[in-house]
């Protein structure tokens, strides 16, 4: 995209995302070297904060651009789906690749509703994903080949051809995890301060201004909704690969909202902060699943609220863009 | 020909009480702009209270057709006890945030809900059945249908005519349509904009509580009601269009005759119809069927 006005173009990337890169990298070298030293509670804890991690990433590929899905449920469950029936059906048992297919099928499956969800804003486009997250769920509920209800299990995967032992996957598909999460999200940056993720941006703060400027809003949001699914399938993929098991219930519209949950405790600005709070998420949810098991919705909920009370950019605010949030002066 | 009469049928008793419910939750969002997730368990607050007074009224041997009263009571208790220390306890902190983000404290408010109607009800079922079988049967064609389920489409109609004459035909109403309005004029014309919205969140809950209530003797009351109900009745009000009363009557009769047509003749199409009804008017009327369009900021 280039604007009407003859400004030169911008080529170099804005302040400070080399630095968020070099950041990025030596976390995930961080994550990977202390992998080993962890105790396999918490390697699994951090396996699916980072696939989960991914797939509230996507909603934040929409939030840049001011709609919140909460049917992202959705292609949690095609990526995994994806993944486990090419596991269990044609017999493909390599786990990068699993993640890929997982990925462009839930890709291939948003691509043909992008138009017509990007004509939607607000509550419309949020309910709008919710249908279709809640049709999916139905039809997969229904659908006795597929498990119905229970779903079904798939088996080990493997890894460049390698045949990962049942002590071992453990260990390996925490840092595979980690590392294509990071991959991922290293990307997601580059994408968010490159022109056309900027762009985003503009479309939260004014559409119009944006289609008199040259560039087309609906294309973006498109383009937004489809990464949104892929990067929300490589995290459903990732996922089942860990879990073994794969069930409707990831199209549910609970976990959605767990998922937009993440995302807005997390806040837009940051990419980093969508994994540390859906870590925070995980972490919340295994302690309260231990020590209140009747009641971790309560604590889930009061902690929600807390954090749209006191920290309404998200928990990225406390770390990035301090200057942005100060200008803004606390938007509406 | 008794095929489609009971489709009709069942199709209009769902959408009866499906219409008191959503009727709540679009009056909440017409004056509010909030779409409340936590409808729901109110909803399943009221099936619960309607549940307790009911057992509770038996136990007082009284004529038992006045176990209506005592539902209409929970319905009341829960609007009045309830409604405002949410509102006024939590919600108000929130007001004037983005749409989205109001959507998500309300999200907030139903995990805490509904933990705590499990804390105190408990997991497992109530069946408030005798309520259900105070009108007999009645019989069209060859089937026969149980009268209880006509009172609730009585009900329903009452209803929507009284929250429609309260609102264009009353003095409070005006002041109500006057904030759904513009809430900025109508707070500097001496309204109480703060009053207003804790009279019609009380009023969108009383109207979630009364369908629970109404519903709970057709049901067992259990853990999980509120979810189903939550999307169901936010496709009523996004066919009808948000903050449309003629839109939420129109919206639950079609979700109600959707669903009763696939019960009756695709079973396994129950669980999505409705949701594909809903996308299909979206497609087409992405605002809903009942409002108008607005005007694009610039």
């Amino acid at each position: 995209m280039r604007s009407l006005i003859n400004d030169p173009p911008i080529k170099t990337p804005p302040p400070g995302v080399q630095r968020k890169l070099i950041t990025g990298v030596a976390l995930i070298a961080l994550l990977i070297a202390v992998g080993p030293f962890l105790p396999k509670w918490l390697t699994f804890l951090i396996t699916m904060a980072a696939s989960h991690g991914l797939v509230s990433l996507g909603i934040i590929f929409l939030m840049r651009g001011g709609v919140v899905s909460f049917g992202q449920g959705l292609v949690f469950a095609i990526g995994g789906y994806v993944a486990a029936l090419a596991f269990v059906k044609l017999g493909f048992t390599d786990a990068i690749g699993l993640t890929f297919i997982g990925g462009l099928g839930a890709a291939l499956v948003a691509l043909p509703f992008a138009p017509l969800i990007a004509r939607y804003r607000g509550i419309f486009f949020a309910m709008l994903t919710l249908a279709l997250s809640m049709v999916v769920y139905g039809i997969l509920v229904k659908t006795d080949v597929l498990g119905g209800s229970d779903g079904f299990n798939m088996g080990r995967p493997t890894l460049f051809g390698q045949q990962l032992a049942d002590i071992l996957s453990g260990y390996v598909l925490y840092p595979l995890t980690v590392v294509i999460s990071g991959a991922v999200a290293l990307a997601a940056r580059v994408y968010f301060d490159s022109p056309r993720g900027l762009i985003s941006l503009a479309v939260r703060d004014n559409e119009l201004r944006v289609e008199y400027l040259g560039a087309s809003v609906r294309q973006t949001m498109a383009i937004n909704f489809v990464l949104a699914a892929f990067v929300g399938g490589i995290g459903g993929a990732l996922t089942v690969l860990s879990l073994g098991h794969v069930n409707p219930d990831f199209s549910y519209w609970t976990t959605s909202g767990e998922f937009v949950f993440v995302a807005i405790l997390g806040g837009y600005h940051s990419v980093l902060a969508v994994f540390v709070a859906s870590t925070v998420l995980e972490i919340v949810r295994s302690f309260s699943g231990l020590y209140f098991p009747d009641t971790w919705q309560l604590v889930l909920g009061v902690f929600l609220l807390t954090v749209i009370r006191f920290l309404p950019h998200g928990i990225g605010s406390l770390w990035s863009n301090r200057e942005l949030f100060k200008r803004k002066g606390g938007e509406k | 020909m008794d095929q489609v009469i009971t489709i009709l049928v069942d199709g209009i008793t769902y959408a009866s009480w499906l219409f008191i419910v959503a009727l709540g939750l679009t009056l909440v969002f017409g004056v509010m702009k909030i779409l409340n997730i936590a409808h729901g368990s109110f909803y399943a607050l009221g099936a619960y209270a309607a549940a307790t007074f009911v057992a509770w009224f038996a136990t007082l041997q009284l004529a038992p057709s006045l176990s209506l009263v005592t539902m209409f009571l929970a319905a009341v208790a829960v609007a009045v006890l309830v409604a405002p220390l949410c509102e006024r306890g939590l919600l108000r902190f929130f007001y004037g945030r983005d749409e989205v983000l109001l959507v998500l404290v309300t999200y907030a408010l139903f995990l805490i809900m509904d933990d705590l109607t499990k804390l105190i009800w408990g997991a497992n079922p109530y069946y408030v059945s005798q309520p259900y079988s105070l009108f007999g049967n009645v019989t069209i064609g060859a089937q026969s249908y149980v009268g209880y389920d006509f009172l609730l489409v009585g009900v329903a109609v009452i209803v929507g005519i009284a929250v429609w004459w309260g609102l264009k035909r009353t003095r409070q109403g005006k002041i109500v349509l006057a904030v759904i309005h513009s809430e900025e004029i109508a707070s500097s014309m001496g309204v109480n904009v703060s009053r207003v919205y804790t009279l019609a969140f009380g009023i969108g809950i009383f109207l979630a509580a009364l369908g629970g209530a109404l519903t709970a003797p057709m049901i067992s009351v259990q853990p999980g009601l509120s979810v189903g109900v939550i999307i169901i009745s936010f496709a009523v009000v996004i066919i009808g269009g948000l903050g449309s009363i003629p839109g939420a009557a129109i919206g639950a009769l079609i979700v109600g005759l959707a669903r009763s047509l696939a019960v009756h003749t695709a079973p396994v199409a129950e669980l999505f119809a409705v949701y594909v009804v809903m996308a299909i008017v979206l497609v087409f009327r992405p605002e809903g069927l009942f409002t108008l369009t607005r005007a694009r900021k610039i």
